[in-house]
């Protein structure tokens, strides 16, 4: 219910999360209202099952990954502020954010921000390399049953080839951003969040 | 101590006879006093000073903006084709192959992303938020401590909702239902024939007065010249239970369902009495061809009330209509389509059955303002030459969502309780596959 969720978000805690994340006031507040409308165990924290109970997102292909990237390592709830956190890598670069000082650490979406939050969709074993096999597994995940596996892998070596530099058959973080170099990530990686 | 029984057995004689004529006497005959209107127009008022109040706290304060539109995002539209074509042409030399590009998980990573911030389907199984403040406390986002006239107004409500509408509401629903088991045996008694119709009518007829009373409900019926007519299926939205009390109001109906127990039970095999409804058990429930052909038989008989179906299968919210299950446009005959629409302004008639048991609900309605809705009966329908009942279903549900201001959604209501089929996803996967093969090489795995 809107009226609980406004009540149990403290001020303090919304502007730590507008620090971290960019968010505006009121997009925080209607974030976390649904938040807490996607958690059916009220406990404050989101499990993966939360996720999957979202019908557009349960049959999305890379579904999984993308429930994924809201759980650190070994962890399998998710409270707000990590929600939040996650989120940001698709909020919209503004234009007063386009120069900042390299003083201030880089805010969550950043290009190379977003990069690495697609790259690491790939990346299953989180070694910071997408190997043929990664890269394979991901594949089946997006096409299914439609494709043979000698076609999936000849488009698996195909890419690989191409964004290899090192030889190592394998594709680094920064391979893969000189690949997408001319993507714009920013766009293609963002969503239009109202004010 | 005397005195007090006296007093208490007067004002409960008072209570009952004040009841009886106001109420009970005018809904019998189905002629209205005009009190309802009366209290509907002054809570109108009351109200819209209530919403004035708020907003202009919030102009004093310039803290939170008030915002019309409840989305949080606005979802980005274009077809998996476009996007993914368009993440193609951003790399020049690879115009020419549709080949698999790195690239391609921005498209899912962003639409799984706008699913979990604002979906389609989730949001319409929880209460819809409101613009302004009802002086319930529900959904309204925006409200916070106000100021102290509007508190004791508040405060006010509650006392009126809780000390005597609920009490009034309770007693009605109480002679509703025991007029109804009561009245419904004693036709059953009565040989059939038109007689025991014509008796069994108007028993139900008053029953569901009385029991829209109880809810305080101020409902507007439009076209009635496309009401239900006797041998055919009528089809409605559904938000809740309520909705039969809504449409029963105005004409009598043939219920499908299951057979309950407890009160649910007692009360269904009293109406079986006095005229067919149809209540399965549950194993028979499973039985499709079973369920189809009792159906059939009872929708093709002229002389038998027409059946209420609601195709959706499940309570949504009231903002939008969901995938109509088939079964029902499978059984032939004469389609009346029915818009319900409610008014949340006074009271949010929405059955959220995973968070609120019944007797929660029903508590819930019984201290909420009042019920306000309109009914739209549209032109009967049948299902065309060739048409197949999938075709047919969505024409019904298109034409219910039309009249009654509600969004059409594809989506199966089912999913508030069941996960989504796998067939989805392995519609989108075969999309993808499209997209980077060429369409030839995968039609021909199909094959």
């Amino acid at each position: 219910m809107g009226s609980r969720a406004s009540t149990l978000l403290r001020d303090e805690e919304i502007d730590e999360i507008k620090k971290e994340t960019g968010f505006s006031h009121s997009q925080i507040t209607r974030l976390y209202s649904r938040f807490t409308s996607l958690d059916k165990g009220e406990n404050g924290t989101l499990s993966r099952e939360d996720f999957q109970r979202i019908p557009e997102l349960a049959i999305n292909p890379l579904g999984d990954r993308i429930i994924n990237a809201f759980f650190p390592e070994g962890e399998d709830q998710v409270n707000f502020r990590g929600f939040m956190r996650t989120l940001a890598h698709f909020r919209p670069i503004e234009d007063n954010e386009k120069s900042k000082d390299s003083s201030n650490p880089e805010p969550l979406n950043s290009r190379s921000n977003k990069l690495l939050f697609a790259f690491r969709l790939y990346d299953l074993d989180k070694d910071d390399k997408i190997s043929r096999d990664e890269l394979l597994q991901v594949l089946r995940m997006m096409v299914g049953v439609n494709i043979s596996d000698e076609q999936l892998g000849s488009i698996a070596d195909r890419t690989i080839q191409e964004a290899d530099q090192d030889g190592d058959c394998a594709i680094s973080f920064s391979e893969f951003v000189k690949v997408l170099e001319k993507v714009d990530v920013e766009q293609k990686m963002s969503i239009r969040f109202l004010h | 101590m005397e005195d007090f029984k006296t007093l208490a057995y007067n004002i409960f004689t008072i209570w009952l006879s004040v009841i009886i004529l106001f109420i009970m006497l005018p809904s019998m005959f189905g002629i209205s006093l005009g009190i309802s209107e009366f209290y509907m127009k002054i809570l109108v008022k009351i109200l819209e000073w209530a919403t004035l109040r708020i907003q202009r706290g919030f102009q004093e304060k310039k803290k939170i903006q008030m915002i019309a539109s409840n989305g949080i995002i606005q979802r980005d539209k274009s077809p998996m084709e476009e996007e993914i074509g368009g993440l193609r042409q951003s790399r020049s030399q690879c115009l020419q192959r549709g080949d698999f590009e790195l690239s391609d998980a921005f498209y899912f990573s962003k639409k799984g992303f706008e699913a979990i911030v604002d979906d389609e389907v989730t949001q319409r199984f929880s209460s819809e938020e409101l613009i302004s403040w009802n002086l319930l406390t529900r959904t309204n986002n925006n409200f916070q401590y106000v100021s102290l006239r509007l508190t004791i107004v508040w405060v006010l409500g509650v006392f009126i909702r809780y000390c005597i509408l609920l009490p009034l509401r309770v007693t009605l629903a109480a002679i509703g239902i025991s007029w109804l088991v009561m009245g419904a045996t004693l036709v059953g008694q009565i040989p059939n024939g038109r007689v025991k119709n014509w008796f069994s009518e108007k028993v139900h007829l008053v029953c569901y007065r009385i029991c829209a009373r109880a809810l305080s409900s101020a409902i507007q019926y439009h076209n009635k010249e496309n009401r239900p007519k006797k041998g055919g299926i009528c089809v409605a939205n559904h938000t809740s239970p309520i909705d039969i009390i809504i449409l029963a109001n105005d004409g009598c109906y043939a219920m499908v369902g299951q057979v309950h127990g407890g009160l649910l039970g007692v009360i269904q095999r009293a109406m079986v009495r006095a005229c067919p409804h149809v209540w399965f058990e549950r194993s028979e429930m499973r039985d499709r061809h079973l369920v189809t052909k009792r159906l059939r038989e009872h929708a093709l008989d002229k002389e038998k009330l027409p059946i209420l179906i609601f195709p959706e299968g499940t309570c949504i919210n009231n903002t939008s209509v969901m995938m109509f299950k088939k079964g029902s446009f499978e059984i032939g005959g004469t389609i009346y389509p029915v818009a319900i629409k409610y008014d949340p302004q006074f009271g949010d008639a929405f059955w959220n059955s995973s968070k609120y048991s019944m007797v929660n609900y029903l508590l819930r309605m019984m201290t909420s303002w009042a019920i306000k809705c309109n009914v739209w009966y549209l032109p009967p329908m049948s299902r065309k030459e060739g048409e197949d009942a999938v075709h047919f279903a969505n024409r019904v549900k298109s034409a219910i969502a039309k009249q009654g201001g509600l969004i059409e959604l594809p989506w199966d209501g089912g999913l508030k309780r069941d996960k989504v089929k796998d067939s989805f996803k392995e519609e989108q996967q075969k999309n993808y596959s499209k997209i980077i093969t060429g369409p030839n090489n995968v039609s021909q795995k199909d094959d």
